[in-house]
């Protein structure tokens, strides 16, 4: 009788299983069934596979509603997203997928710069196109991504120096002794790279700026005021720091705080990003600019696409537009910023 | 007939035939739900082996761990290490690719020795031993180098991506490019491996001791058998499976870099749960696990397929799964033991 008993609650379980299964098949069909109905009569419809790193921050989110906004139904697209998770063995999974859905185009926000010989190989096999957004890869073969979209971290390196110029200048410092110290980013990255470069290259033009120190600050909040307490006890003469995210300006702005001075007018504060939290620093009057780095890739890369539809040719490498905010404008333009 | 067909039921294939029941009705189902999105075609099957060998070589060797009653969670740690070495290997230190490749697997070989010997002579419980296996393999990796490497040696890559076309299932796709459906070494490696270790588990002596240390370790010992022996064999079997698994990961991203697979090994354990093998030991099969990997690199597809559907929603139907299995698991063998007391009581 027992055994009895326990044999039924195993054909429940088993029941209940498939009827799991039935239930999650019955979903995805009415859904699908659903799209169809809407899309049939307009079955031109540029499909686009888009493999996102994942969601591990702001500007990542701002990224990937960019894409989602932009690759509308609506607008002529159909848009298959999927989320790597931080892995790349799942973007080289999804690209593959797309590669078997006949997909029109594929854009990949890598996670890392290696390993995509061989799966875009396929992907030039099959013909179809790859567009790259954010990180570069790695490959040897150039053929095997048609553009790259993303920042030009050097240029955000020049306008975050040719704003701290102009904003001497309007002070009238323009001659005296310029203390600068630098928070870096993690090094090697390719933030961390172009800013650098780009802002030494620019202080060369100025003989009175001094780097007093350069470390990294590895782009975190904590690190930054670590790296910028130790700053200030060693040097007691600083300027001006250049964080080269907005996350570490903060850190900075916590130490220099604690240190008895004021940040933003005691000392300069010169940061990239440009994120939400950043405009509301500067209307407290802690900072005093942040260049942008532009996560809206998808109008650009709609851009593009469209030309390629057209069987134009598109430049390899694509730079988004990105601005440059001083706090002055911050209290207006707070309320568009949209990450 | 009835007894018999309740005999087969509380036997251990049941488990197994029941996952590849489920594979199979997912995977028709996929075919029927996308069939305007070529879901059908022989390259997605062939896939979920190229994306997924590593996975399976990883699965095979969990398996044999689990049935003989312990566990290894080093097993992602140690792919990355494996990955990291083979880059560095080859790129920084110039040297070729097939000795890369035989001296990683001695390096797992050696990484399973120690960590069995701890386990087996020292009586450590597996889960800590690998635990720190685990630390100590991630520790290494970051150590060999912080930045990511990409390899380029023209061998390695050679291997990587010289593709095996099969002649027949071609499909021609909408920008009229005939692409015959494809195999990349690394299949065959995992085949190989699942193959080997199928005979070795069912027909060998080593095998059959695995199962029985599994079992009932105080029944083995009892019976004559080198319980420290058996265990100690068994995790440098799965030592060299995971730098296997490593360099069959490799091949697939060509580079070496810190935050590589991790939560492999728990991918591997879900495999083999849902596959069909006791985590308490003594039950299991490489060829449940095998469809373990398959069923989550279908519910993968299943999603990238939809489109718009959170990729997290594969760790959902696995978590159910899982659950699904455990239970089912946990009520046969209080079948299997009901009837054993009955006979007793006889």
């Amino acid at each position: 009788m027992k055994r009895m008993k326990q044999l039924l609650v195993l054909l429940l379980i088993l029941a209940l299983g498939l009827t799991f299964i039935g239930c999650g098949k019955k979903d995805t069909n009415t859904q699908t069934s659903g799209k169809d109905a809407s899309s049939k009569d307009e079955g031109d419809l540029i499909v686009v596979g888009f493999s996102q790193v994942g969601a591990e921050s702001d500007w990542r989110t701002a990224n990937t509603k960019s894409f989602q906004s932009t690759f509308t139904e609506e607008a002529g697209y159909k848009l298959l997203f999927d989320d790597a998770q931080q892995k790349q063995e799942n973007q080289i999974k999804a690209i593959r997928n797309f590669i078997q859905q006949d997909v029109d185009y594929i854009v990949i926000a890598p996670v890392v710069e290696t390993g995509w010989e061989t799966v875009l190989g396929e992907a030039k096999e099959a013909g179809i196109p790859v567009i790259i957004v954010d990180r570069m890869i790695n490959v040897s073969d150039d053929s095997l991504f048609t553009c790259w979209v993303g920042s030009n971290f050097k240029q955000e390196g020049y306008d975050a120096a040719d704003w701290l110029a102009e904003y001497l200048e309007k002070q009238g410092r323009s001659e005296e002794t310029i203390n600068i110290v630098t928070l870096q980013g993690t090094i090697g990255s390719s933030a961390q790279i172009g800013r650098t470069e780009g802002f030494a290259e620019k202080m060369k033009e100025h003989p009175n700026w001094v780097m007093l120190d350069r470390q990294t600050g590895e782009f975190t909040q904590s690190k930054g005021q670590e790296v910028m307490e130790s700053f200030l006890k060693s040097y007691d003469d600083i300027d001006v720091v250049i964080a080269e995210n907005d996350n570490m300006a903060f850190g900075a702005i916590d130490a220099i705080k604690a240190a008895g001075k004021v940040p933003g007018k005691d000392i300069i504060i010169v940061s990239f990003d440009a994120v939400k939290a950043a405009f509301e620093a500067m209307i407290a009057g802690d900072m005093n600019v942040s260049v942008e780095c532009n996560p809206l890739h998808g109008p650009r890369v709609a851009e593009i696409i469209q030309k390629l539809e057209k069987g134009e040719q598109v430049e390899k490498l694509q730079y988004v537009e990105e601005g440059v905010y001083p706090a002055e404008t911050a209290a207006e333009l707070i309320n568009t910023r949209e990450y | 007939m009835i007894k018999k067909l309740k005999n087969r039921l509380s036997s251990n294939s049941f488990l197994i035939i029941i996952t590849i029941l489920l594979f199979l009705l997912m995977y028709i189902g996929g075919v029927i739900i996308f069939k305007d999105k070529n879901f059908g075609r022989m390259q997605v099957f062939l896939n979920l082996f190229i994306s997924n060998a590593g996975l399976i070589v990883a699965a095979a060797g969990m398996t044999v761990v689990l049935i003989s009653g312990g566990i290894d969670i080093s097993v992602g740690s140690v792919v990355a290490m494996t990955c990291m070495l083979l880059a560095w290997m080859m790129e920084n230190k110039g040297i070729n690719a097939v000795t890369a490749v035989i001296v990683v697997l001695i390096v797992g070989i050696v990484f399973g020795f120690v960590q069995g010997w701890l386990i087996s002579y020292l009586k450590i419980q597996p889960f800590i031993v690998t635990l720190a296996g685990m630390f100590f393999a991630r520790g290494m990796t970051a150590v060999i180098s912080v930045d990511m490497i990409t390899i380029k040696n023209e061998v390695f890559l050679a291997m990587a991506k010289s593709k095996i076309n099969l002649p027949f299932g071609g499909s021609v796709n909408k920008r009229g490019v005939l692409i015959r459906p494809y195999i990349y070494p690394s299949v065959i490696i995992c085949i190989l491996v699942l193959i080997v270790l199928f005979f070795v588990m069912k027909y060998t002596k080593f095998g059959r001791s695995i199962y029985a240390v599994g079992g009932n370790e105080q029944s083995a010992l009892l019976m004559g058998l080198n319980v420290k022996k058996t265990k100690i064999k068994v995790y440098v079997l799965n030592g060299f499976l995971s730098a296997l698994a490593g360099f069959v990961f490799c091949l697939n991203t060509t580079g070496g870099f810190v935050e590589q697979a991790k939560g492999f090994e728990m991918e591997a354990i879900a495999a083999a749960v849902i596959g069909g093998t006791l985590l308490t030991g003594g039950v299991g099969n490489v060829i449940g696990s095998l469809f373990g990997v398959l069923i989550k690199g279908t519910i993968e597809t299943f999603i990238t397929f939809q489109g718009t559907l959170s990729s997290w929603w594969t760790k959902i139907v696995i978590a159910v799964l899982l659950c699904l299995f455990i239970i089912l698991q946990s009520v046969l063998m209080n079948l299997k033991w009901n009837k054993r007391k009955k006979i007793n009581q006889v």
